[in-house]
């Protein structure tokens, strides 16, 4: 398979790999594509947005507000003024979140290790069905996914599976065994015993390892679910609030058999044991390849390029960084003919670095977004953000897409050269039909929007 | 760009609220349909998709079943909050739309359905409910979109709203799709050179022509069926009930309050929330009828309803939702008028939820589930199906509701029975591989 020319594959490892490319972007990657590319990656794993608490703060401060609020409640008035601030400081601090990941992504010089972290995070999928969740879907980000993009899959794994937001949105943290030590005290005590709850585990093995296809049953399902019981986390008066905390005494007791495998461990060990033998399985490395090639070059990705990241995986024992090694110097992963479609956070973003810029506010960002289908911090599912064209170029999602175009070139498109605009845009992925379009607007602003709404930058 | 007052903007701001709730709608139809002749010609399918699990034992809750209550505990709906249909079934408390047809006899049950698909993965289950095969991966296009390939072979028009399109009309068809939000001049230069430029790319060039033409349909939808209330000035908006005016600015700027769910809370602040999610859901019901009752307008329309997926805190969760799912019926039910007598309604999940009450006052993944059926033109019926009991040996895998129907068994009866659909073509192009579903018989 031959290579395309050094400026092709610019511009690709800008757009493709990349967030898009920002002014100079493409001509900086022109001498080395792939070096370009590989020199982003880094032992010490993505970025980190600006500011922002981490999680147990976070959970406090979600903690106290709840706290607040029955207090008012008791008191007869829910609706106090200190309750409301509470409560819209709560929401804001989320929205504040988002922004500083989206300037992230519109500023960062390492475009393909920002869409590296937001593949994983996207992967271990968190979404905002409460306060608690979306006041720590950011902070989960960056405790648990973005150390961990260029090491080893199990322990991305282990640090997804042990985070409070995972542990709260997939109900993992209220799972109890049934013969625990707490489910025979609370039989004693009171009505309720408690028991399990199966979600997690379930997801764990469908989502985020082996994948549907590997043969486990219901059975297999439950016994992981067993093993995972006392994955918690910890409340106020704990040893360990608000953070992940393994409540001995909530775990059920005994040897669990999952996928054939006999796990006779006590305590949290086991469900670690469990998960270092998904992450190890033969059928994870297929999924995350797959799931990988799909992501980067085409939603029906070539099957040589599958097997060499599978191959990859199983060699390195799932070291993330050299996956990463083995897309970029994949052939099959530099085809010109631009295949993916971009997702509405992929174009949003794709605008800002085109023109050198940031969103503004969060509610410069946010209304576009939840208007193409992809909410903020709020995924449909926790098997994410769906990834093929079939999903997102949906005839509704055009037209907005155009107004959103329209708009954003009313705003920045008077300052701008059309030609060259479109040229640091797209460098050589241009096509002659839309740099005439471009040349031949009759305003700046309208060569702009055609050039956001081309096949080429709409694609990647 | 619109005034800011006008109730145009608002009533589009309440929409962007519905789609803020988990709601989208999709529809496929045609004037090919409406240039034929004979009552086929108007009848109207709606398919709403209940995604994450909906739990059948809270919408059609089994309350004379001697084991229910034992089972379910503390999210059991007890005898006397259900609304009682016969000896056995009551509908959830929420569910007051649907229980008013019912006992007219435009709603029926049916209360132990499932699809083919026994691995209890959302995402798998959900593939085999909208692809309308056997098992998961058969195929990738949606039952919905083969049944206009064959009721209209090539110049049938296909729409559909929602921000995204969900597998049910993907296929050969192109579905358009619309949205709440504000639209384009399909006249002016700029999208005239764009289709010009996706010439070379015909999904983006297909897409996008199909969304101009929408726009029209749309503003047609919103005026035809909720007329303004008041005349067209700013004071008239002024005067509008502040909190659904606030409401509406929250959503359409889309500030993080719109984040959570309304779910799970309770007290004064839920319950205004879902009032007005109730009022947004209802709105959205009869514009999509505005839609449907147009000559030439879509006559099959799939709506998507989220938020079922109920492992903890599920008495509230559903509460909320089956008021939801309520409200868009009666928006459909009111706003098709003298066309309901034409329209079938099917409301279906990918599963239903185990049995037993889990350990955090929710449900897990189950099996059989209730669909529900509604139109004016119903046989009036029973259950729809036998309803297996929950008895302990009766449980499917002493787990789950046995299911005693095939979901594909009931989409092919009201295609076959209600939109004139040829049988011989149900089986082989629409449903293939369904030869086990026995189809349903006696629904219209």
């Amino acid at each position: 398979m031959s290579l395309p020319s050094n400026d092709v594959m610019a511009a690709l490892a800008a757009t493709r790999f990349g967030l898009g490319a920002r002014p100079g972007e493409i001509d900086a990657a022109k001498s080395d594509p792939r070096g370009f590319l590989t020199a982003q990656i880094r032992p010490e794993g993505a970025d980190q947005p600006l500011g922002g608490e981490g999680s147990a703060q976070r959970l406090a401060e979600v903690s106290d507000y709840q706290m607040q609020k029955r207090d008012a409640k008791t008191a007869g008035d829910p609706k106090t003024p200190a309750v409301k601030d509470a409560d819209k400081a709560l929401r804001d601090q989320v929205g504040d979140d988002f922004l500083a990941r989206a300037r992230l992504g519109a500023n960062t010089d390492a475009g393909f290790r920002e869409r590296w972290a937001l593949f994983w995070a996207n992967h271990f999928t968190v979404s905002s069905t409460s306060l608690g969740v979306a006041s720590v879907a950011d902070p989960f980000e960056r405790e648990a996914i973005r150390p961990h993009v260029f090491g080893r899959f199990e322990d991305l794994l282990v640090a997804s599976s042990t985070h409070p937001a995972m542990l709260m949105y997939l109900d993992q943290a209220q799972s109890v065994g049934p013969d625990s030590k707490t489910a025979q005290y609370r039989r004693k005590t009171a009505n309720k015993a408690g028991g399990l709850n199966e979600n997690l585990a379930r997801e764990i093995m469908e989502l985020h390892t082996v994948g549907v296809g590997a043969g486990y049953s219901q059975a297999d399902v439950t016994e992981f679910a067993r093993a995972m019981t006392g994955f918690s986390v910890g409340r106020a008066q704990d040893p360990s609030p608000h953070q992940f905390l393994f409540r001995a005494n909530a775990h059920e007791p005994g040897a669990r058999t999952v996928m054939g495998k006999r796990y006779p461990q006590e305590g949290q060990a086991q469900a670690l044991a469990v998960m270092r033998d998904l992450a190890a399985s033969p059928h994870t490395a297929r999924h995350v390849s797959t799931k990988l090639a799909a992501h980067f070059v085409s939603d029906t990705p070539p099957p040589a390029l599958v097997a060499r990241l599978e191959k990859t995986y199983l060699d390195t024992g799932g070291r993330l960084d050299e996956m990463a090694r083995a897309l970029v110097a994949a052939p099959e992963a530099w085809d010109p003919a631009p295949a993916k479609f971009k997702t509405p956070y992929e174009f949003a973003i794709s605008t800002w670095r085109a023109v050198g810029a940031e969103p503004s506010a969060i509610g410069k960002l946010a209304p576009v977004l939840t208007g193409l289908g992809q909410k903020p911090f709020s995924p449909p599912s926790p098997k994410g953000w769906d990834d093929q064209a079939q999903t997102w170029c949906a005839p509704d999602a055009l037209i907005k897409r155009l107004r959103f175009s329209e708009g954003f070139a009313a705003v920045v498109a008077d300052r701008l050269d059309p030609n060259a605009f479109a040229q640091s845009a797209l460098g050589a992925r241009l096509t002659p039909p839309v740099a005439k379009a471009v040349a031949r607007a009759e305003t700046r602003r309208e060569a702009m929007a055609l050039l956001l709404m081309s096949p080429e930058f709409q694609r990647r | 760009m619109n005034a800011p007052f006008s109730p145009q903007v608002s009533r589009r701001s309440l929409l962007q609220r519905a789609a803020g709730l988990g709601v989208t709608v999709s529809f496929l139809g045609g004037s090919a349909f409406a240039a034929a002749d004979g009552a086929m010609a108007k009848r109207k399918m709606v398919v709403i998709i209940c995604r994450g699990g909906m739990d059948g034992l809270t919408v059609s809750p089994p309350v004379g079943d001697p084991d229910y209550a034992a089972l379910r505990g503390d999210v059991a709906v007890t005898p006397d909050k259900a609304l009682k249909l016969d000896g056995t079934f009551g509908l959830h408390p929420a569910l007051e739309s649907v229980h008013a047809l019912a006992l007219k006899g435009q709603a029926r049950i049916a209360p132990a359905i499932a699809s083919p698909d026994r691995a209890r993965s959302h995402f798998e289950a959900q593939d085999v409910l909208e692809t309308g095969a056997a098992q998961v991966y058969g195929v990738n296009t949606g039952w919905l979109n083969r049944t206009l390939e064959v009721m209209g072979p090539s110049k049938v028009e296909a729409l559909s709203v929602g921000a995204t399109a969900p597998l049910i009309l993907r296929g050969k068809v192109q579905a358009a799709s619309w949205s709440p939000g504000k639209g384009v001049d399909e006249t002016a230069r700029l999208p005239t050179l764009l289709q010009d430029l996706y010439k070379a790319d015909p999904m983006m060039g297909r897409a996008f022509a199909r969304g101009l033409e929408t726009e029209a349909m749309a503003q047609q939808a919103m005026t035809a069926l909720n007329p303004a209330p008041t005349p067209v000035s700013a004071d008239a908006a002024s005067m509008a009930p502040k909190a659904m005016w606030q409401n509406a600015v929250n959503t359409s700027t889309a500030t993080p309050q719109g984040m959570a769910p309304p779910a799970m809370a309770s007290g004064p602040q839920a319950i205004a929330a879902q009032r007005q999610g109730r009022e947004a859901a209802r709105q959205l019901g009869s514009t999509l009828a505005g839609f449907m009752t147009q000559p030439g307008g879509p006559r099959i329309a799939a709506i998507s309803l989220d938020g079922w997926d109920t492992h903890a805190g599920q008495v509230g969760q559903l509460n909320t939702r089956l008021s939801y799912l309520d409200a868009v019926l009666d928006g459909l039910n009111t706003g098709l008028g003298a066309e309901w007598s034409n329209t079938v309604v099917v409301a279906a999940t990918e599963f239903g939820r185990t049995a037993r009450v889990n350990g955090t006052g929710g449900t897990d993944h189950g099996t059989g589930s209730t669909a529900l059926v509604l139109g004016g033109g119903l046989k009036t019926g029973g259950i729809i199906g036998d309803w297996p009991t929950l008895k302990q040996e009766a449980l499917f895998e002493n787990r789950d509701v046995r299911p005693t129907l095939d979901m594909r068994g009931l989409f092919k009866g009201v295609l076959a029975e209600h939109m004139g659909v040829d049988r011989a073509a149900l089986e082989s192009k629409v449903f293939p591989d369904s030869a086990d579903a026995k189809t349903v018989t006696g629904l219209v």
